[in-house]
């Protein structure tokens, strides 16, 4: 068992736990933050996506002892309010089926925007690689348009 | 708040289950003695409470598991209880009698409470008119009831619903109560946005996968890794060196490991040393199919129907088309991989996690674990998912036996691979359709299935419409456990036979929207036998989706159009699947949708499931199969088994209601019967080329 020292959601946190425990469990299970899900463990379904330095990862094939000083951002710190253009849209087309996946799909959605603001179809094809099990692809889309329009990468 | 009154009484609404679903309603009375209650709630029955600083909360009675209850069901309490929707609280109601049929399977959780639940939100609402009518001292039938308040309009005054709480508390409950007239229905038939929308988007704890409890640990469970097997024994020598290893408990034909955190128990989990024995027939999927077709080829001893007669109409001198369909087994994957929350301690157990029957696992941890039902509490998260796998209630009653054992509260995740190697899956099928043709006519119709398990057949559509109509289905025993998968029967049934009906309207060159209603029109005019459908409703669909897709009119070049139709659950759905051939290869591009599912409640949940319906088909016919080898399953997680990105997903799924004022019908399931025909008679217009085998990925 090692301590690791890591940067969430703009705050300092730490967590004791075997070198090789995926970024997921120590999310879930040390820090409480929930969020973040699990669906496969196998870096396929984009259940467990965070940002790691604004970029989109698979926190659960992710080890923690590879996180160093690397900034982590999950669902929870995406906004202050719930507030950020992905989440907005999301809110706003009523995305959700299940639910399960969707804080992955917004985390991957919100990546996105922020290295490509005006993203196309084809772009969110590419982007958008995350499993939803209920099928809410279409209202999805939808709202990463929308959330373009505003300007998705604001914060 | 400091307005409460002094005076301490409270109602309760018995309800119990009377035929056909709906509710008796009595009252016993607490009375203001009792020290307990302190403030003056008012609970006119088990779905609504109002307090006197007027909060609202509003119980769905069915679990969540993504098919939008949680939202729909109290809006149609909210709709004759007359509050506003946005300031209203709703909570998922735990296992109790009061509640009825707890259960979300059939698509029946809307149909079923639909007019029950308007008039428990009716009953509250007429008690507190008469609450406000005897405190303003003017007659009831002057004041009316809007957005959470009740208003004389002669004099202007207006009193809120937590005001008149405690008053209409005391009052007495009217038996017979007026429901609105649906045309001033304001929520009903509204779009309303899913009522956890704000946790949903920032990741609040929702789910049963969430739940954290003092005192608790973590298990995973080592089960059997193929169908056939059973424990021999095992070794924990290697887990019990790693950290955080609590408890090693060996469950019926299972080890648990329980530790302090998820990664520390699957670690544990998978560095025990296991061996399994032979308890049964190892069996594999190449073995089904064989015995599939050579069943096929006889005749099934059981008939479902059977008019005119087919085999008289299947000579030589006629011309027959003779196509076999096989589908495969698929697995439920629910997003949420199966967990289950347990403190069973000092003859009491608390359970609290996914499953869409909490009273039949109430009854088997009962039997199981030899305790008094009534000690048995089972509370309900929001559910990542269902489609039926959770309509067996093995993951709630194995992390009682585990929390039982270990005698400590106890969270049991399970891995993907874990719920995967062990659900009640969708048995595969395979079909084989026959017609016969003369002069240009569909003389005879025979369609012969066997499946996995038991068979299955329908009566539905085309029969009904033909002189020769046989309808025949046999099962293959097997160890493996089968189950319900959303739309049971239908999910496969629905593409053979549009799938046929599609080859039918080649061979006949008649259009395939245009053959459809000519066998409606038939149905109505001379039915052949009983009908078990309303010819003018599926018209009413195929209609209006042929209108929405251009039907019929010239397409963009590189576009193609297939067609389906089917009725389940008491909903006529017709689809158009549009296909584009973008550099040669074919992409659903969009899919029509219409659908007559009698009143809508919720226009945005309806048109999600509608939509996520044909992508959940879609998906499962191009890319889906589980493969049996030797018990074991061969796709173990998402890497070969296969859903939807993205960029395979339609662009847009648009979707039209039949306008109507009958009862709800279901709307969970119907729509993905028969998008897979839709889809396999698009990809015959694009290519030529058939596909009568699911995946169509491999084919
Ligand atoms: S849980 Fe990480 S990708 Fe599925
Ligand atoms: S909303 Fe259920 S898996 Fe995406």
């Amino acid at each position: 068992m090692t301590t690791f020292k890591l940067s969430v959601n703009n705050k300092e946190m730490s967590a004791e736990a075997d070198a090789d425990t995926p970024l997921l469990w120590i999310l879930r299970d040390h820090l409480n933050l929930v969020g973040t899900k699990y669906g496969c463990g196998v870096a396929q379904c984009g259940a467990c996506t965070v940002h790691i330095n604004g970029k989109a990862i698979r926190s659960c094939l992710y080890p923690v002892s590879a996180v160093g000083n690397n900034k982590i951002v999950t669902i929870e710190g995406l906004s202050v309010n719930g507030d950020h253009p992905v989440q907005q849209a999301w809110e706003e087309f009523d995305v959700a089926q299940c639910g399960y996946c969707q804080s992955g799909q917004i985390m991957a959605a919100a990546a996105l925007l922020k290295r490509n603001p005006k993203p196309t179809d084809t772009d969110i094809d590419a982007a958008m690689t995350n499993i939803c099990r209920c099928g809410t692809h279409v209202r999805m889309r939808k709202a990463i348009h929308a959330a373009a329009g505003k300007g998705g990468t604001a914060k | 708040m400091s307005t409460i009154p002094s005076i301490s009484r409270r109602n309760f609404l018995k309800v119990s289950a009377i035929a056909g679903g709906g509710m008796l309603v009595g009252f016993s009375m607490i009375d203001k003695a009792d020290p307990a209650l302190t403030a003056d709630e008012f609970t006119p029955n088990a779905y609504i409470k109002i307090t006197p600083n007027g909060t609202i909360t509003l119980m769905a009675p069915n679990p969540e598991i993504g098919q939008g209850v949680k939202t729909s069901l109290p809006m149609i309490i909210a709709e004759e209880l007359c509050v506003d929707w946005q300031k209203i609280n709703v909570e998922i109601a735990a296992l109790d009698a009061k509640y009825g049929n707890q259960v979300a399977g059939g698509s029946g959780s809307v149909r079923g409470r639909f007019e029950p639940l308007r008039k428990v939100g009716a009953t509250a609402k007429t008690m507190l008119v008469t609450a406000a009518a005897q405190t303003l001292n003017v007659p009831a039938e002057e004041c009316h009831a809007e957005n959470g308040s009740v208003i004389h309009k002669a004099s202007g005054r207006k009193l809120s619903y937590g005001s008149l709480a405690s008053k209409a508390a005391t009052l007495p409950v009217p038996s017979d109560v007026k429901l609105k007239d649906p045309k001033d229905f304001k929520i009903i038939g509204t779009r309303v946005k899913d009522i956890d929308v704000k946790k949903i988007i920032t990741g609040k704890p929702l789910f049963g996968i969430d739940t954290r409890r003092e005192g608790m640990l973590f298990a995973v469970v080592a089960r059997s890794p193929a169908y056939g097997k059973k424990l021999k024994s095992f070794d924990d020598t290697e887990t019990r060196k790693l950290t955080g290893i609590k408890q090693v408990l060996q469950i019926k034909n299972s080890v648990a490991v329980l530790a302090t955190s998820t990664w520390a128990a699957k670690k544990g989990r998978d560095a025990l040393s296991l061996e399994w024995e032979d308890a049964g027939k190892l069996e594999s999927t190449a073995d089904h199919d064989a015995a599939f077709l050579k069943m096929l080829s006889k005749k099934a001893p059981d008939t479902s129907r059977n008019d005119g007669d087919v085999e008289a109409a299947m000579t030589a001198s006629h011309q027959v088309l003779d196509v076999t369909y096989t589908t495969p087994v698929v697995s439920h994957a629910q997003m949420e991989p199966l967990n289950f929350f347990a403190d069973v301690r000092n003859g009491k157990a608390e359970l609290f996690g996914p499953t869409q029957v909490p009273g039949s696992l109430r009854s088997q941890v009962a039997k199981e674990l030899n305790i008094a039902p009534e000690n048995i509490s089972i509370g309900l998260p929001r559910q990542g998912g269902g489609f039926g796998r959770k309509l067996m209630p093995d993951n709630g009653v194995e992390a009682a036996l585990i929390s039982a054992a270990a005698k400590c509260p106890v969270q049991v995740q399970w891995t993907r691979e874990d719920d995967m190697q062990n659900d009640f899956y969708r048995p595969s099928a395979a079909f084989r359709y026959r017609a016969s043709f003369e002069n240009g006519n569909l003389l005879a119709w025979h369609q012969s299935s066997v499946w996995l398990n038991r068979g299955n057949n329908s009566d539905t559509y085309p029969a009904g419409a033909l002189q020769n109509f046989r309808a025949e289905s046999q099962g293959l025993t097997t160890n493996i456990p089968m189950g319900y998968w959303r739309a049971p029967g239908h999910n496969v049934l629905g593409f053979a036979a549009e799938s046929f009906m599609d080859e039918v309207c080649h061979e006949l060159k008649k259009d395939p929207v245009a053959f459809r209603l000519e066998l409606m029109e038939k149905a109505k005019q001379q039915p052949v036998g009983k009908i078990s459908y309303d010819p003018d409703k599926f018209k009413s669909v195929i209609e209006l989706v042929a209108a929405m897709s251009n039907w019929g009119k010239k397409q963009a070049p590189g576009t193609f159009l297939g067609f389906s139709t089917w009725f389940s659950f008491n909903t006529y759905i017709a689809e158009v699947v549009e296909l584009k051939i973008i550099s040669g290869k074919p992409r659903v591009h969009k899919v029509y949708c219409a659908v007559n599912c009698g009143k809508v409640v919720n226009l945005s949940g309806a048109e999600n499931q509608i939509q996520g319906a044909i992508i959940d088909g879609i998906g499962h016919a191009m890319l889906t199969k589980i493969t049996f080898d030797k018990g074991a399953v061969v796709e173990t997680n998402f890497g070969n088994y296969r859903f939807l990105r993205m960029k395979e997903t339609p662009l847009d799924v648009v979707v039209k209601f039949v306008p109507s004022e009958a009862p709800p019908t279901g709307l969970g399931e119907p729509a993905l019967p028969p998008v897979a025909a839709a889809l396999a008679n698009a990809l015959f217009a694009a290519t030529g080329k058939r596909f009568r085998k699911m995946p169509f990925d491999e084919a």
